[in-house]
């Protein structure tokens, strides 16, 4: 029976941190730039107030503009509950493994781009152009992450390439897991719309990709999609979190061992935001076009890092 | 007789009647229906006969030794291998047929559909008889037939030029392909009387080195131009485009396919296999292939030109799968390899009902619009909804998202990729992770590049007076668009099921063999041996299904209250198509980032104003990319095969005496010939 509680606990987790970890990079943001900003809390209210306004919708959008919300929304949750966050999922019944992560968050992408396309407004075509461009260029870098990391495991499978780290902690602290974090990482800047790749509070058109495509939307749709693109903030820290530095993940469905799972979950998610916060104020955003130069240095990062587990093997 | 004889002998039947009913009929209208139900007959035949092939296990095996005796007469032999190829055509043709009969009523009157109906019908025929072919004469009749019949159903509108120009280029290719097929077969049997492919198999065991490496490089050059493998595709977004659509979704969907077969009948079945290097350059041939197709296929704003790159992708993610099974088995990893093989074939299967089913949908929207072109569309799920509900379904399916088919079979390739790891030579196992990274990439550009086809042509408002008088098309077409659509649906929640069928396939032929019994696998999951990889398409959607309807409650259940306002515009007026981002604009930021590969050439002329430069009146930009390659490879030929025809030219000087000269001058050489072999 335990085995089968992570498909429900796990999500319910995470939808419940996911809006308060964005929340705390705004707030540590503001913080690092002498501003006072609003509580990390914030996400919370902006998210109850919006799923009681109206949603406004346009007259040229037709009813993928109103079905995007729920299928960007279904797929971080389903995501939610395959990746290990407080829990290694190894029930049989977990539907997926790495690549079916990536895939249910670009079929999100996917209906969230055409969405932009469907107002007939230059601004979602502009969002949803960038965003694809961007989307493409990260997928080989993920793609290799994943073969470094599925190459100490020997497969794909979530839990066994957690129990394989902790197993043989030496393996990950090589410079193959490394460089693969270091890749992941910069994919998940990149996926997650945070700086250099897009800045997530900019509403200047000529900046941005993310905010562009969901510019159109308004009450409880885009109270999804917020909810939704906070979760994939979250599903990409906890990858790049558990999948490199396991320890501290509960293994049962014990309640003690879930309180230091999830204690030791928001610590690490914790680290890991505040890292993006302080990268955030530290560097500028990068013109559209140099964002491959960096997309394509972390793709040579995922490289090295599978050349370098053949040769250290 | 067996049921399987009586089937296959219903499939020739069906399919022969089919082209001479049609080619007597009395008019257009007649011709049509004839065709359609003749291909219907011929198609359920041979769809009878596959399933009893796939479900018995047992091959179905028709002689007849006396037509062409000399060359070895009609030698039918269908096994399962067969079987699967011809489910596939068939499974494809059938809907396409009867889509057929009311698309083509648009060329009532204009071109001849009596002939279109024959050539229609000997299509279906020669495609379905070449898996069923079991020795070299029915074979490359069959291909030939194939090919033959295609190249006038490519001409079907021979009054455009470019269509012309398609045909020649068709022809060209496709005869390439049977002039390197017939040394092909020629190296396997040299020597020997018999050309049952029995005996070949035989053969093949006996063969030097060196000649199973030149049939290896004929077979992949033959076999490459008809799949369209990179830089034989020349002519796939040529013919493509200028075919009617359903004969696009024909050649597209199945016809290429038949490369595929090919290649795996003669180097796995025939040779049982070869060397790691074959898997290496099928592996290299199809990653570069799957990225330039999708590269291509990025630029391109023709629905149906997007849609023939895009083939060229697929057969590229399939010859990666049997490049890696390849790879995977000569090193003995035997279990593993059938992961490979499984994709392959899966992905085969999965391309025909997704590429059938959006060129049919591309075929409605010509129908309806009257163009191609994405930049004259836009707005069509208001006025056709189900033909976009089914073009939204093939485009999600083709960019690989679950829980449809294209990600179950691009699961498998990128786990028998992963198998790569377990590969002790690190020079074979580096080129592994090389490949995820051009099929990730070239999936993520798919994903975008269908976003651009789907969005630009379908959403927001038309671009053109012709895209805003487009009507829902006939109900039969739509049906048959519904078929393929649940196929892709029903192919991706049952891929477990599918593609444990097909690794019984993949057992039955010597050189894919695992050797050994194939493990057990639930039929919920998809997995991988001695990993525990493992996904579930159906589960996926069901946990997708059930948070969808559990928030659509929840958000309805609080009052969902929505108001209809324009697209917000900073102010302006009204919203006008041309602000609506272009399908050119949407894919300009990839083709800044692949300039290099493009090479696009440019033309921007400003017009100023005579008196300030500061005002301008007219901005004029166009732009083109022509792959690069096509000229680094084509022009050199084009321009000798055109300086020998000039040059022969000389010949004909038109004057009678000169005629008389030649005739006489032949006769001597002829005598001369006949004296000195004497």
């Amino acid at each position: 029976m335990s085995r089968y509680a992570v498909l429900v606990v796990q999500p319910l987790v995470a939808l419940g941190l996911a809006p308060g970890l964005v929340g705390f990079v705004r707030w540590l943001k503001a913080r690092l730039q002498s501003r006072r900003g609003a509580p990390p809390w914030q996400p919370y209210f902006e998210i109850r107030k919006l799923f009681g306004k109206e949603a406004v919708v346009s007259h040229t959008a037709s009813w993928i503009f109103r079905a995007t919300p729920f299928v960007v929304f279904g797929t971080s949750v389903v995501v939610a509950s395959l990746v290990p966050l407080i829990l290694v999922p190894a029930s049989p019944l977990v539907a997926g493994d790495v690549f079916a992560a990536v895939y249910l968050l670009l079929l999100g992408t996917f209906f969230l781009a055409l969405a932009g396309l469907d107002t007939g407004s230059p601004f979602g075509g502009m969002g949803a152009s960038r965003e694809m461009t961007v989307v493409a260029l990260t997928e080989p870098t993920v793609a290799l992450s994943i073969v470094a990391l599925a190459l100490s495991a020997g497969s794909t499978n979530f839990s066994q390439i957690v129990a394989r780290t902790i197993a043989e902690p030496a393996a990950a602290l090589g410079p193959g897991h490394l460089l693969a974090f270091i890749a992941l990482f910069v994919v998940t800047l990149a996926e997650t719309g945070r700086l250099p790749v897009d800045n997530p509070s900019t509403h200047l058109e000529l900046t941005m990709i993310h905010e562009a495509m969901v510019l159109e939307y308004s009450g409880p749709y885009l109270a999804l999609i917020e909810w939704g693109s906070a979760l994939k903030l979250l599903v990409f820290l906890a990858l790049a979190a558990n999948l490199f530095i396991p320890w501290g993940l509960a293994f049962a469905l014990a309640p003690g061992a879930l309180a230091i799972g999830l204690a030791s979950a928001i610590v690490k998610l914790g680290a890991l935001a505040a890292t993006i916060a302080v990268l955030e104020t530290r560097v500028a955003k990068l013109r559209l076009f140099r964002v491959p130069e960096l997309l394509s240095a972390s793709f040579v990062l995922a490289l090295l890092a599978v050349m370098s587990t053949f040769l250290v093997r | 007789m067996a049921f399987g004889t009586v089937a296959l002998l219903v499939m020739a039947a069906g399919y022969t009647l089919g082209a001479v009913l049609s080619l007597v009929a009395r008019s257009d209208r007649a011709a049509r229906v004839l065709t359609a139900v003749g291909a219907v007959v011929g198609g359920a035949g041979g769809l009878a006969a596959a399933v009893s092939v796939l479900a018995t296990r047992v091959s179905v095996d028709a002689v007849l030794p006396t037509v062409v005796s000399a060359a070895g007469g009609i030698v039918i032999r269908l096994d399962p291998l067969g079987a699967f190829f011809l489910a596939l055509i068939t499974a494809v043709s059938l809907p396409a047929a009867v889509y057929g009969t009311t698309y083509m009523a648009e060329y009532d009157g204009r071109c001849s559909l009596r002939v279109f109906g024959l050539m229609f019908n000997a299509f279906l025929l020669g495609m379905s008889v070449v898996p069923c072919a079991a020795n070299i004469f029915t074979f490359v009749m069959a291909w030939e037939l194939m090919a033959v019949s295609s190249y006038f159903l490519v001409m079907t509108e021979s009054e455009h030029s470019e269509t012309r120009q398609a045909g020649l280029w068709y022809a060209a290719m496709t005869h390439l392909g049977l002039v390197l097929l017939l040394p092909m077969f020629f190296l396997i049997a040299a020597g020997h009387e018999a050309t049952a492919f029995v005996d070949l198999r035989a053969y093949g065991a006996t063969l030097t080195a060196g000649t199973r490496t030149a049939v290896f490089l004929l077979a992949l050059t033959a076999f490459g131009s008809k799949a369209g493998i990179v830089p034989l595709h020349v002519w796939l977004p040529r013919a493509h485009p200028a075919a009617p659509s359903h004969v696009s979704a024909l050649m597209s969907g199945v016809m290429i396919k038949l490369g595929i077969y090919g290649l795996i009948r003669v180097l796995f079945d025939l040779l049982g296999g070869g060397p790691a290097w074959w898997g290496g350059v099928l592996l290299a041939v199809g990653s570069v292939s799957a990225l330039l197709g999708v590269l291509y296929a990025l630029v391109e704003h023709d629905l149906k030109r997007l849609l023939a790159y895009h083939s060229v992708e697929n057969i590229g993610i399939i010859l990666i799968g049997l490049g890696a099974g390849s790879l995977l088995h000569s090193v003995g990893l035997r279990a593993l390899a059938v992961i490979g093989w499984t994709g392959a074939l899966f992905h085969t299967l999965n391309h025909a009902c997704f590429k059938g089913l959006l060129f049919l949908g591309a075929g409605s929207v010509k129908q309806q619009t009257h163009t191609g072109n994405m930049e004259e569309l836009g707005g069509l799920i208001t006025r056709m909804p189900q033909t976009a509900l089914y073009f939204l379904v093939g485009s999600a399916a083709i960019a690989a998202l679950p829980p449809l088919n294209g990600f179950a079979s691009e699961w498998l390739v990128f786990q028998s990729l992963l198998a790569g790891a377990h590969i002790s030579r690190p020079e074979i196992a580096a080129g592994f992770p090389i490949a995820v990274g051009m099929l990730a990439l070239t999936s993520g550009l798919a994903a975008a590049c269908f976003v651009k086809a789907f969005g630009i042509s379908f959403l927001a408002m038309p671009r053109s007076d012709h895209a805003a008088q487009a009507r829902e098309c006939h109900w039969s077409m739509r049906a048959m668009m519904l078929v393929l659509a649940g196929g892709c649906v029903v192919l991706g929640l049952a891929a477990p099921w599918v593609a444990r069928g097909m690794s019984r396939i993949i057992d039955g032929v010597p050189g894919l063999s695992a050797g050994e019994p194939i493990p057990p696998s639930s039929s919920l999951w998809l997995t991988v041996p001695n990993s525990s990889a493992q996904v579930s398409p159906l589960l996926l959607a069901v946990l997708l299904g059930a948070i969808t309807v559990a928030v659509l409650g929840a958000i309805h259940a609080g009052g969902l209250r929505v108001r209809r306002a324009d697209t917000w515009g900073c102010g302006r007026i009204s919203q006008t198509p041309r602000m609506e981002y272009t399908a050119s604009a949407f894919a300009e930021p990839l083709r800044r980032v692949f300039a290099e590969v493009y090479q696009p050439t440019q033309d921007l002329s400003i017009n100023m104003h005579p008196e300030s430069r500061y005002f301008i009146q007219s901005i004029t930009y166009t732009s083109h990319v022509v792959p690069w390659f096509e000229q680094v490879f084509y022009d050199p030929v084009i321009r000798t095969a055109r300086g020998l025809a000039a040059q022969t030219r000389r010949l004909q000087a038109g004057s009678l005496h000169l005629y008389l000269l030649y005739v006489v001058a032949a006769l001597v050489a002829a005598l001369a010939c006949a004296w000195w072999f004497q």
